[in-house]
């Protein structure tokens, strides 16, 4: 078994203990990406949910290992190692909380890897709406759609730990006002989840593991009283390609920071400056953000731009008005967080682009900015703001357990 | 065959914040080398751009001064390419919906008046400088420019000579600085150029091949480098010395000749799109109004104001408008004591010969305009003597006084107390009875011995008329 943990502050133990992922900038610890490129990496400054959770009365008790630059889904890519349990992918996060070392975990959710640890491990993940959590001092990769998100035990935890890092930081140009924020703490009012209404299309692309979570799902809502009705969702599907696009033009731009000229891995090899970045990149940088580089230089070029990348900002903008429509009529979407329950390494060296693939579950709530909860291992959207109700069905799903 | 040149320029000029475009390190010129700078401005993951107003204030005024429409909603962009002097590896800019469009600037030379059209001005930022280091043959960065405003703005093609695009220039320097959008400094960089010229036969409208030449920072280099490359491009077509293609080239001042960079099929593809984490800048009704209203008046119209309504003549008017701040303390002034020609001289004599000892420029004036009235006043109201006012206007250049109160202070209040006078007459008549003698001989040098020593004994602070006149009355009752 791969370790999972990267760093490990040396504080002192407490009740309050709260990892990081490894995107998350803090002073304390070194933030690397999960990349050679930023290995040791140390940040000059602390992300405002560091601050946040600090001044709150939390311990940063370390960091978890991700995927090289969070974009890989299956955690497979970091420098440090895959992020593997009983020789399937997994996720670091989970480890961590199942072993009960630390209350909860806060990650950036790029691509929707915290969102399919959760389900993978049994956990509670709550993605909140986009601008909600001030992405100030996270590394980034696709600012765009990327979110804090928190995963924890139970329902109860995430909602505490959301309470603390929401708000508006003027820091954040993408951040929301404070009273658009504060609808997201606990004693902020909210509608209880009555109607929920299952993807349709996107339960059939999933395999029949994850169908039989779904299925499990709706019975409990059936028994709390909830009103269960199938839609086709079919417009949903268009996520994946547009956000797969978004996000690599967007990686894409962000590395390109890392050239080896200020900070980060320089290489030892070089006559010129050509040489120097380019090398730089070549040996600090894993297949999979290679490929993604590739690909989004492409989308983004002036032959592309047009046909790919404009298209896709039209999906979302699409998107988005589909699921305001939705949303009028039911409380919540249920669909798989993830097609497979698990990866081996193996399966991912013979396709690399799983990564890809899997995103097809994430990518919805990526792409527009909508709150998800991962839940007895299945994904629910809500409306913008509607954590809290998102929240209390999972509380209601574990007492209904119990 | 007769060929006529099409000109094209990209202007630069860094605005006059106090801080950067997207961080709050300070913009100022000058400073150690990496002074100004933060994990924002170095280009370091996990610092998000939040845009400083100001610099929107500033392109919507220039915009509006170069007649331009304003894009009420306008977005950031970002501009990929890879050059140790841009620490992120991407430039923000604005590529999709730039601040302004579509202006006009009017110029005048020698064949008279003539309108240049303005595509379009944009925001962006400036990116680092590379200091190359010839003893360990190694290039050192310097960020302390990196994020610091600019303007781009990017003129039709409608430039078709050396004269026209230096005319082009100064107008847009006298407009920029005038309304305080930049001090529009070549020699410190705030303003840079790329010349974009191509060259075909007169009375065609095909464009021929058009090569441009970046980052050109003076107006001789410029009018230099508009005739090498004109001539470099008719030889090309005329004789085939040279083959012209599309591409940009490096101007060399010292040797007088331009040098290929990089062509098209080298060039890279700069990978625009819309920048995620800065929100569409949205101008409503009241911020385009507010910046509306501060704009100047164009230097011409207030110099016809000055020579029509205060009378004063044309050099003098013409002597203000060479600087805003000038124009903005003569009027203060004026209106304080309704004197314009006093005004002006104050201005164009004093003031101007103050900023000249200090090696200061004239947009540098910093005094209080009304202060400046008011000294005028009392030295009209011979409470104050010119050489005493002169004194005061230095105090006024140090700190904010109020004139009449340092001179009370200070006792350079004149006496218009005439016993205190006679007094003092009595006393210096009594004490060089040779002088007096000798001016009653005939020579009217000895008088002003006489009326020195009296000016030094009253310290300057009476009228001389007055004095004068007491003098002579004194003398001729002896």
């Amino acid at each position: 078994m791969t370790t999972m943990k990267v760093y490990i502050s040396e504080a002192q133990a407490t009740e309050n203990k709260v990892a990081l992922d490894d995107m998350i900038l803090t002073t304390k610890l070194p933030t690397t990406a999960g990349s050679r490129m930023l290995d040791d990496y140390r940040s000059l400054f602390d992300a405002e949910v560091v601050t946040r959770l600090e001044t709150a009365g939390y311990e940063i008790a370390g960091k978890v290992n991700v995927g090289e630059f969070a974009i890989d889904l299956l955690g497979e890519t970091s420098y440090y190692g895959p992020c593997e349990k009983d020789g399937l992918l997994t996720g670091a996060a989970a480890e961590l909380l199942e072993r009960d070392e630390v209350k909860a975990v806060v990650s950036l959710d790029v691509n929707g890897a915290p969102r399919r640890t959760a389900a993978l491990a049994g956990l509670i993940c709550i993605k909140p709406t986009y601008g909600t959590v001030s992405r100030y001092g996270t590394i980034p990769a696709a600012c765009s759609g990327e979110t804090i998100c928190v995963t924890a035990g139970n329902a109860e935890t995430c909602r505490e730990i959301l309470s603390v890092i929401v708000g508006h930081d003027c820091k954040d140009g993408t951040s929301l006002p404070e009273d658009a924020c504060e609808r997201l703490k606990t004693e902020a009012e909210r509608t209880p989840v009555k109607k929920i209404a299952v993807a349709k299309a996107m339960e059939a692309a999933a395999d029949e593991a994850v169908r039989e979570k779904i299925e499990q799902l709706k019975t409990r809502a059936a028994k709390c009283g909830i009103e269960v009705i199938e839609i086709e969702a079919e417009e949903l599907l268009l996520a994946k390609p547009a956000w797969n696009i978004l996000m690599s033009a967007e990686v894409c731009n962000n590395v390109s920071r890392y050239d080896g000229i200020k900070f980060g891995y320089r290489t030892p090899h070089y006559e010129d400056i050509d040489e120097l970045y380019t090398n730089s990149r070549t040996e600090a940088f894993g297949f999979l953000l290679k490929s993604t580089v590739l690909f989004g230089s492409d989308v983004l070029s002036t032959d592309n731009y047009w046909k790919a990348y404009d298209k896709s900002l039209r999906i979302r903008r699409v998107l988005s008005e589909y699921l305001n429509r939705i949303f009028g009529e039911v409380d919540a979407i249920v669909l798989p967080a993830c097609g497979k329950e698990a990866y081996s390494g193996e399966m991912v060296k013979e396709n690399p682009y799983i990564a890809y693939d899997e995103s097809l579950f994430t990518a919805p709530s990526s792409i527009t900015g909508y709150p998800a909860l991962v839940t007895e291992g299945v994904q629910l959207m809500g409306n913008m703001f509607s954590e809290n109700s998102l929240l209390d069905l999972a509380l209601m799903f574990e007492k209904e357990g119990k | 065959m007769k060929y006529e040149t099409v000109i094209g320029l990209e202007v630069h000029v860094e605005l006059a914040t106090e801080s950067k475009i997207f961080c709050s390190c300070s913009a100022k010129f000058g400073a150690e080398q990496n002074e100004h700078v933060c994990p924002a401005c170095c280009g370091m993951p996990g610092m998000l751009p939040v845009v400083n107003k100001r610099v929107v204030d500033l392109g919507m005024t220039a915009g509006m001064m170069l007649n331009c429409d304003i894009n009420r909603v306008t977005t950031f962009d970002k501009k990929s390419y890879y050059y140790p002097d841009l620490p992120a590896s991407y430039q923000t800019t604005q590529w999709f919906a730039p601040i302004c469009v579509n202006g006009t600037v009017d110029i005048r030379t020698s064949a008279g008046e003539k309108k240049i059209r303005i595509k379009q001005i944009h925001m962006e930022e400036d990116a680092g400088k590379l200091v190359h280091d010839d003893w360990t043959d190694t290039s050192l960065v310097d960020f302390n420019r990196t994020s610091v405003p600019l303007i781009e703005i990017v003129s039709q093609p409608d430039l078709s000579s050396a004269e026209e695009v230096l005319a082009y220039l100064e107008r847009l320097r006298d407009l920029l600085r005038f309304a305080k959008v930049s001090d529009c400094r070549w020699e410190q960089g705030s303003m840079r150029c790329d010349v974009n010229l191509s060259v075909r036969p007169e009375g065609s409208d095909v464009l021929g091949v058009r090569t441009e030449m970046k980052n050109m920072n003076s107006l001789s280099a410029i009018e230099r480098a508009i005739e090498y490359e004109t001539a470099r491009h008719i030889d090309a077509i005329e004789r085939g010395i040279g083959e012209l293609v599309q591409e940009t080239r490096r101007w060399d001042d010292i040797k007088g000749k331009s040098y290929s960079m990089r062509n098209k099929e080298t060039a890279g593809d700069y990978r625009y799109f819309p920048d995620p984490n800065i929100m569409p800048v949205v101008i409503d009704d009241d911020w385009y109004d507010r910046i509306r209203a501060s704009l100047p008046d164009f230097p011409e119209v207030k110099k016809a104001r000055y020579m029509e309504e205060l009378g004063l003549s044309e050099y003098d008017a013409d002597q203000l408008i060479q600087s805003r701040a000038f124009c903005d303390v003569f009027e203060a002034a004026y209106a304080e004591c309704g004197m314009a020609k006093e005004a002006a001289n104050w201005l164009i004599s004093d003031c101007a010969s103050v900023l000249n000892k200090n090696q200061q420029t004239f947009d540098m004036l910093n005094i209080n305009g009304k202060a400046l009235g008011q000294l005028i006043r009392l030295v009209a109201e011979e409470k104050v003597s010119r050489g005493n006012a002169k004194r005061i206007l230095a105090e006024m250049f140090k700190k904010d006084i109020d004139p009449e109160e340092f001179a009370k202070a200070n006792g350079l209040i004149l006496s218009n107390d005439t016993g205190a006078i006679e007094a003092v007459v009595k006393n210096v008549i009594v004490s060089d009875p040779k002088s007096v003698a000798d001016y009653k001989g005939g020579k009217e040098k000895a008088l002003m011995a006489l009326f020195g020593k009296c000016m030094k004994e009253l310290k300057g602070n009476c009228n001389p008329q007055v004095l004068r006149e007491l003098l002579i009355k004194a003398i001729n009752e002896e």
